[in-house]
């Protein structure tokens, strides 16, 4: 397929149509995926924890959920997005490990998840879709055509939101 | 003013070595009387990676890999994590438990139950290297088990180093037995607040 852009961990990527946008081996992370039907811009943040604001280093932006869904809409308005069209759908937020031992390692993926909802509320971008949770990591492929989000596991099956 | 892993310097970095080299000697140690032969290994080597570069350790980020994790409490609070690739898993399994060597078979109950043990033991004597080295009270909990993409399994610890910076530091050790290499990685993860009471006890901070 043409033009896959890969974003890593703790990084933000954006792309005009045509574009697919992926990454991989989701965990305790979440994918914020975004789309503005009109335009067919398509944006995708691998967020690693909830807020800029309990972080003691705080420069990477695309890290924290609050900051990155901020500078991912940017982006997409930069490439022709209409703000008040996007829409968004979340992926990942596992919790990987069954702990039932208190540590603030644990619960990392729901409180990801809730943070991004926040956000989007925040800003009024309405959640049309998820897969979150689980104990199971996922890769996930955001296409420009359609706005669908392709989500691949091992043992845990393949589907479209 | 908190540790953070972007800032080390030489003397920290080394002494970071250090406690890797020692909790994998012990680990090697470990290792060669479960399996009943002899282990060698290499001397380990200490890596800080930016997020980005984390998931591919150990090849792609969709390669399965079996993570196992254990929570550190007593004078030192966090986790540690020992990681290694699926097929490394089975080739320890095999040995351990006198598969035929090329079996790759999915995992049975007792190959599971075998390789939490062999995590488990690594782990442990990990830990009791610096615990006997920081003379620090290190008591390690039962521990957990997933098998899933690298990228997934190594989100856990990489989310914790990204409370406090934008890199993972991490010790990859290399064990050998006979003809068969089998690489791992031990991800020593103290709690924003041991950070300070682990360089102290090195002596590394005053």
């Amino acid at each position: 397929m043409e033009n896959l852009i890969k974003v890593g961990m703790a990084d933000l990527k954006s792309s005009t149509h045509p574009g697919i946008l992926t990454t991989l081996g989701l965990g305790s992370c979440v994918g914020v995926a975004l789309y503005d039907s009109m335009s067919k811009v398509v944006g995708l943040a691998h967020v690693m924890l909830p807020s800029s604001l309990q972080a003691r280093n705080n420069i990477n932006e695309a890290k924290f959920a609050d900051t990155a869904i901020v500078n991912l809409v940017q982006e997409m308005v930069k490439l022709g997005a209409n703000r008040n069209k996007i829409t968004a759908k979340l992926a990942g937020g596992a919790q990987m490990f069954a702990f039932t031992e208190s540590s603030d390692m644990m619960r990392i993926g729901s409180r990801n998840v809730l943070a991004a909802k926040e956000k989007l509320e925040e800003l009024k971008i309405p959640v049309i879709a998820e897969d979150t949770g689980g104990n199971y990591g996922r890769t996930i492929e955001l296409f420009s055509n359609d706005g669908k989000l392709l989500i691949k596991t091992i043992g845990h099956g393949v589907k479209n939101i | 003013m908190p540790l953070n892993i972007d800032d080390l310097n030489n003397l920290q970095l080394d002494v970071l070595r250090e406690i890797g080299n020692i909790g994998a000697g012990n680990a090697a140690t470990a290792l060669a009387k479960m399996l009943n032969k002899k282990v060698d290994m290499e001397v380990p080597k200490v890596k800080i990676l930016e997020f980005k570069e984390v998931t591919e350790i150990l090849g792609e980020p969709e390669t399965p890999v079996i993570g196992i994790l254990l929570r550190v409490t007593g004078d030192l609070t966090g986790d540690i994590m020992f990681i290694l690739a699926y097929k490394a898993a089975r080739v320890l399994v095999n040995i351990l438990l006198g598969n035929p060597s090329d079996d790759d078979s999915e995992f049975s109950e007792m190959d599971l139950s075998a390789l939490k043990e062999i995590g488990n033991i690594l782990s442990g004597s990990y830990l009791s290297a610096l615990s006997t080295l920081t003379n620090m009270k290190i008591l390690p909990s039962i521990p957990d088990m997933a098998i899933d993409m690298a990228g997934a399994i190594l989100s856990v610890p990489a989310i914790q180093f990204g409370k406090i910076g934008d890199t993972v530091l991490y010790i990859e050790t290399e064990f050998t037995e006979g003809s068969t290499k089998v690489v791992g990685d031990f991800f020593l993860i103290p709690d924003l607040s041991s950070y300070e009471i682990l360089l102290k006890a090195l002596g590394v901070i005053s």
